[in-house]
This record gives structure tokens, C-alpha cells and sequence, in this order.
């Protein structure tokens, strides 16, 4: 008995893997855009907020499958503040990989080190991300992920109709421009999540105390195998002020009436009707 | 130094965008010296071939087969990695659509090469190509520049771009290509496919949005953007404080985790312009903005702005607008 109990126990742990990045906090940016002053780099910093939804469902199918989940970070030594908040929302492990050889990298060098420390934690069965980030912005990381590993990829999905770890299959329902995708795929998997799929949930009294006394671990290159070669930035970004806004606004004034005959004579002047 | 373009089809019909992108990647060919090759995928999609060299295209490769009927990542990346290989351009176009998006990152990392998402600019500096896209939700411009071997690849948001004329007198080679996995290679499948419902405007596409924030003060209002946008055969839109407050569906959110749009005409009524609403509209052609408090930060960024109340001036909107129209 004892031995199907095991078994059992074994095919329904799931080892997830969430990948949180830490972004700008834009509700902070504004303010700093005051006299042009804005530094990429500086300024407060949060969890991407679409890593949330992916922190979120990485928990509740914990839940539902039993299993562990891990948030795996690529980023500076401040980033363990954003796998404290993974923490703090309950995540079992947490990952920081760091390296000054990564400090410029594009999203496939961050992809290799993701992948590459994927592969240390071992046997993972699905890899949740968000869609994008909001600094990076290309909705590029996890989809490469998932190629440099080899693993399954349903990009968008907006609900998790279930797992069957027997099998190692899922079903997910994926939002793109065509409609509404079900889909089901081999796991390993990776999944990107949309907002829709969730709220992620308020981090409770205890797993904050459990964040603030975290000592998060830090992976070098050299911990992954990888040398500094392999992670050279394919493209460069440089960043410059978007010219100033010189236009000022037409305001449109009068009754309701009034206005709405002249508004609509501008735009139809401008050719945009 | 050659260029390929990849186009997106859906049932068989190209995406606009995609011509967009085809006419951007014709002008960035033109500056290489090298020819135009547009990549065709999906079932029964000869038509495209031809249609790809008439918006410009020189050469086609088509792959024809029920396997490639609807996007799906494992087979269209076997087949475009396989052909960049065989091929060795020196850039791939796509259109920064989530499928556009997706494969383009997908085969960039499986041939190790540099990838621009989402560019709005593309220049030829000396034979060195440079994107330009948007960067830190729109707070900055990053030119992006390729170090690594080709390769490039590069996607190009919708309707940044302008359409290419077409020329029914051109001629092209057109070739065909086998698929690399069968059916049974193939380890995710779709089971179903809710379409989109085909009189909804999508927001990435249209030329015109309408858009409500809270300042309609409540759902029972929001017949009244709805109103506009459909008069103007436009699109509805949202910030997100409605979507979160549940007065209308996901799908419509603009801005930084929404969608990001770029049409000719955005209307924004009772949205204030927070920076991450911004981030989604603000390159629009022309913005209005509908707002009862003249400080509101939208006025910023509008060409025409109306200081008033949305609940009166929407509907004179509409009324005045349907006049106009003859409807
Ligand atoms: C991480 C993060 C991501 C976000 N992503 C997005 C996003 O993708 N999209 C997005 O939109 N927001 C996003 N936000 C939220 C954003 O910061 C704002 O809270 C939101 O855009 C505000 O929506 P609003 O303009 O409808 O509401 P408000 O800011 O409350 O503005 C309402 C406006 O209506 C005006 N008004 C009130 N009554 C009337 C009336 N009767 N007639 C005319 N005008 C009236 C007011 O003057 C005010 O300007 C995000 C925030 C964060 C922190
Ligand atoms: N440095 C990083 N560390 C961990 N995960 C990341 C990192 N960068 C991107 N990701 C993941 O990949 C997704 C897409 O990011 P991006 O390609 O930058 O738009 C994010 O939502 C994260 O889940």
C-alpha cells in the first residue's frame, strides 16, 4: 500500500517555476519625468506587475496539484527585493541569478540564464511568466525560454482548465487576436498569463515575517555553466529623451451642441473621419 | 543582403499588418541591395503568394498544408528556422502581433541571432540597420543596433507603418516549400477555437477608438462611448480603473498592461492620463480629450480638448457626428 501511496504522491507534485522580474515602478516615474529627468535605472522599484498573475497561479495550482514553487529572477543584487515579495505572497523557494556579465544583457541572454538555471533546479513540469515586462517590453523572455529548453509553449493564457500529471498533458484557453484559443499541450510547458486569468493575492501577516528573514540565494554565471561568452548581448539598446511635445491642446469651448459642431468640423478637416 | 518577411494569415486572408510590414521591409530591401521574399504559411494560401508580390515582394515561398491551417509555434518555428538557415537573409520582418511577436522571439533564440520587438522606425546608417521603439512604457526612445551575426530579426508594430500600394502588373517567383513535422511531431493541439465576434472592431487594428474612463461615473454610462465609437465604425476602449472596477471587460483596457494602440483618431472621455494609460495611446495621430477638469494631465497629450462634462458632450458628440454621416 504503502508503495501506491508513493506513487501516487510522486505523479501529482508538480515543480513549477515562475519567472519574476523587477521593473521601474511607472506610478513613481511620473513624478521624476518632471524636467526631463528620468534615469532608466534609478527610481523605485516593484515586481513586473504582470509577474504577479504568474506569481498568483503558480500558488493556486500548487494548491489544487500539491508541489513546490519556485520564483526565479535574472537581475541586480537589489532584485532579491522582488523574490522577497514572491515570498511574502507565498512561493516556496526563491532564486536570484546575478552577474555582472548580465547587467547589459538582452532577452536572450537573460533567456540563456533562466534556461540554465532551469535546468540546475531539475525536473520542473511548468514555467509560468508573464506576458511582458514593462520596462523590456518584448514578450520575448519566456517565449525563448522555451526554446532554449525545448518545452512546450502557450503564450496568453487567460485560464487553466486543468493538468493531468499522469499524462503530463494541460488544457489552456489562450486570448489572441483570432478569438479565444483551448489548447492542450505536453508538459513541460512554459505559459505566459494575462491579467484575466486572476487577482494576485495580498502577501498574509506570516509570509511577510517568512520574506523579511529570507536569505535568498544568488546564482553566478559560473554556478550555471554558462561563460560570459554565451550571454554577449545580440542587440544594443541606447536610450534617449522622446523629442518634447510642442503641440499644445486646442480647447473647444460651448454648449455641448456647440462644441460637438465644431469639433466635428475640425476632425473632418483633418481627414481622420 | 536579402530581406524576408513573414506573413500572418488567418482562414487564408493576410493581416493588414502585415503589408504594413511587407512595405517596410520593401524600402529597408531597396536600402540593403538585396531582394524582398515574403514567407507564406497555412492551408490553401496560394492566393497570398501573389498577392505578397504584387504588394512588392520579388520572390515567394509558400508552404501549403492542413498542418499549418491556424498558427501554432512548433511547426511554423521547424519551418522558418529551417529556411532562414537554408537562406541566410540578412533581416526577417514580421508584424509585432502576439503571434508576430511570439514566433519572431522563438526563432531568434533557436538560431542564437539579435531580435528588435515591437520597432516603430527602421533606418539604414552606413549598411548598419537601426530600430527605433518605444522604451520604459513610452517615457523614452531606444535605437536598437544588431552586434551579432544574421539573422536579424525585427518586428514592427501595426499601423505605425503606412500600407503599400499594390501593382497587379508585377511578377515574382513563386516557389513551394515542404513542411518538416507531420501531425503526429506536433505535441500541442487546438481543440477549439472561439472566433472573435466579426463585427467587434479589434483595438489593435482600428483606425478609430473611443474610449471611457471613470469619469462617466458608472457602468450605466457607458452605453454612451459605445454609442460614438459605433457611429465613427470605431473601436471601444477603456482605462483600466473601469475594467477593475468591472464595468467592462478586459479585452477593452488600454495602456501599459493593456493593449497598446495607434489609430488615426483616439477619444478619450472622462479618462484622466495617467502615465500608464498614456503609455497605450499616446502616439496616436490625434488625440481628443473629453474632461471636465482642464488640469487633467490627457490635455497634455490631446490636439483638441473639450473642458466639460462627458455625460452631456459625448452624446452631442454622437448626435452631431450621425448628421454629419447621414446615419
Ligand atoms: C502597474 C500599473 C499598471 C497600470 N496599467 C494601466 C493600463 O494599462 N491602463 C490604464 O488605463 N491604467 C493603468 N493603470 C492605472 C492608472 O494609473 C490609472 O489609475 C487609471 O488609468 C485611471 O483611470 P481613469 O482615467 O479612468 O480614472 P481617474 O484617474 O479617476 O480619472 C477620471 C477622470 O475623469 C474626469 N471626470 C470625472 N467626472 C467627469 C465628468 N462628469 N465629465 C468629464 N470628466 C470627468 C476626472 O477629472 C478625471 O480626470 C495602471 C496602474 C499601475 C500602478
Ligand atoms: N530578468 C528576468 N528575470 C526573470 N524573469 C524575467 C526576466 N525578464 C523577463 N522575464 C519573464 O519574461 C516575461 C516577459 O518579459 P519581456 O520579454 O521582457 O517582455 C516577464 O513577464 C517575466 O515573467
Amino acid at each position: 500500500m504503502s508503495d501506491i501511496t508513493h506513487h501516487l504522491s510522486l505523479i501529482t507534485y508538480m515543480n513549477i517555476v515562475v519567472l519574476v522580474k523587477q521593473t521601474p515602478d511607472t506610478a513613481k516615474l511620473s513624478a521624476r519625468l518632471d524636467g526631463l529627468q528620468l534615469s532608466a535605472d534609478g527610481g523605485a522599484r516593484i515586481v513586473n506587475p504582470w509577474d504577479e498573475y504568474a506569481i498568483e497561479e503558480g500558488l493556486l495550482l500548487q494548491s489544487k496539484y500539491q508541489g513546490k514553487v519556485t520564483a526565479l529572477c535574472v537581475g541586480k543584487a537589489e532584485a532579491d527585493e522582488a523574490l522577497k515579495r514572491a515570498v511574502a505572497m507565498g512561493v516556496n523557494e526563491a532564486i536570484l541569478v546575478s552577474d555582472a556579465a548580465l547587467s547589459n544583457g538582452d532577452s536572450l541572454a537573460t533567456a540563456r540564464a533562466l534556461a540554465a538555471a532551469i535546468r540546475k533546479i531539475g525536473a520542473v513540469d511548468l514555467i509560468i511568466a508573464g506576458r511582458s515586462s514593462i520596462d523590456g517590453n518584448n514578450a520575448a523572455t519566456a517565449v525563448q525560454v522555451a526554446a532554449l529548453l525545448n518545452f512546450n509553449l502557450l503564450t496568453y493564457v487567460t485560464k487553466i482548465e486543468g493538468i493531468d500529471l499522469a499524462t503530463k498533458t494541460m488544457r489552456a484557453i489562450r486570448a489572441i487576436e483570432a478569438g479565444r484559443e483551448t489548447v492542450s499541450s505536453h508538459l513541460p510547458t512554459v505559459i505566459s498569463v494575462v491579467k484575466e486569468i486572476n487577482s494576485p493575492r495580498y502577501p498574509n501577516f506570516m509570509n511577510i515575517k517568512k520574506a523579511a528573514k529570507a536569505v535568498i540565494p544568488v546564482w553566478s554565471l559560473k554556478d550555471l555553466g554558462l561563460s560570459a561568452a554565451e550571454v554577449t548581448p545580440q542587440v544594443t539598446w541606447s536610450l534617449t529623451l522622446p523629442p518634447g511635445r510642442t503641440a499644445q491642446v486646442e480647447l473647444i469651448s460651448g454648449s455641448p451642441a456647440e462644441a460637438a459642431k465644431i469639433l466635428v468640423d475640425k476632425l473632418m478637416a483633418e481627414k481622420v473621419i | 543582403m536579402n530581406v524576408f518577411i513573414w506573413i500572418e494569415q488567418h482562414h487564408g486572408a493576410a493581416n493588414t499588418a502585415s503589408w504594413e510590414a511587407l512595405g517596410a521591409a520593401r524600402q529597408l530591401a531597396n536600402e540593403l541591395g538585396g531582394q524582398l521574399v515574403a514567407l507564406i504559411f497555412g492551408d490553401k494560401v496560394a492566393d497570398l503568394a501573389t498577392q505578397a508580390i504584387q504588394h512588392g515582394a520579388d520572390k515567394a515561398i509558400v508552404a501549403d498544408d492542413p498542418t499549418l491551417q491556424a498558427f501554432r509555434l512548433q511547426p511554423y518555428a521547424a519551418l522558418l528556422v529551417q529556411l532562414l538557415q537554408s537562406h541566410a537573409p540578412h533581416a526577417v520582418i514580421f508584424s509585432a502581433s502576439n503571434t508576430g511577436l511570439e514566433l519572431s522571439a522563438y526563432v531568434a533564440a533557436k538560431l542564437g541571432v539579435g531580435l528588435a520587438a515591437d520597432c516603430i522606425g527602421m533606418a539604414v546608417e552606413s549598411g548598419k540597420m537601426m530600430m527605433t521603439r518605444p522604451a520604459l512604457v513610452g517615457n523614452l526612445v531606444a535605437t536598437v543596433t544588431f552586434n551579432g551575426a544574421a539573422p536579424h530579426l525585427i518586428s514592427l508594430r501595426p499601423r505605425v507603418f503606412p500600407m503599400p500600394t499594390t501593382d497587379s502588373s508585377r511578377n515574382g517567383e513563386i516557389s513551394a516549400v515542404q513542411v518538416k513535422l507531420s501531425e503526429a511531431d506536433i505535441t500541442t493541439k487546438i481543440e477549439r477555437m472561439e472566433e472573435a465576434a466579426i463585427n467587434e472592431v479589434s483595438l489593435t487594428d482600428a483606425r478609430i477608438i473611443v474610449s471611457g474612463g471613470r469619469g462617466l461615473g458608472g457602468p450605466e454610462n457607458f452605453p454612451l462611448v459605445k454609442a460614438l465609437a459605433d457611429t465613427l465604425g470605431g473601436a471601444l476602449g477603456a482605462s483600466r480603473a473601469v475594467v477593475d472596477a468591472g464595468w467592462i471587460p478586459y479585452k477593452h483596457q488600454v495602456g501599459q498592461t493593456g493593449k497598446t494602440v495607434q489609430p488615426d483618431l483616439y477619444i478619450a472621455c472622462g479618462i484622466s492620463g495617467a502615465i500608464q494609460h498614456l503609455a497605450g495611446m499616446k502616439t496616436s495621430k490625434i488625440i481628443v480629450a473629453i474632461n471636465k477638469d482642464p488640469e487633467a494631465p490627457i490635455f497634455k497629450y490631446a490636439r483638441y480638448g473639450i473642458v466639460g462634462d462627458v455625460n452631456q458632450y459625448v452624446p452631442a458628440l454622437t448626435a452631431e457626428f450621425k448628421q454629419r454621416l447621414g446615419q
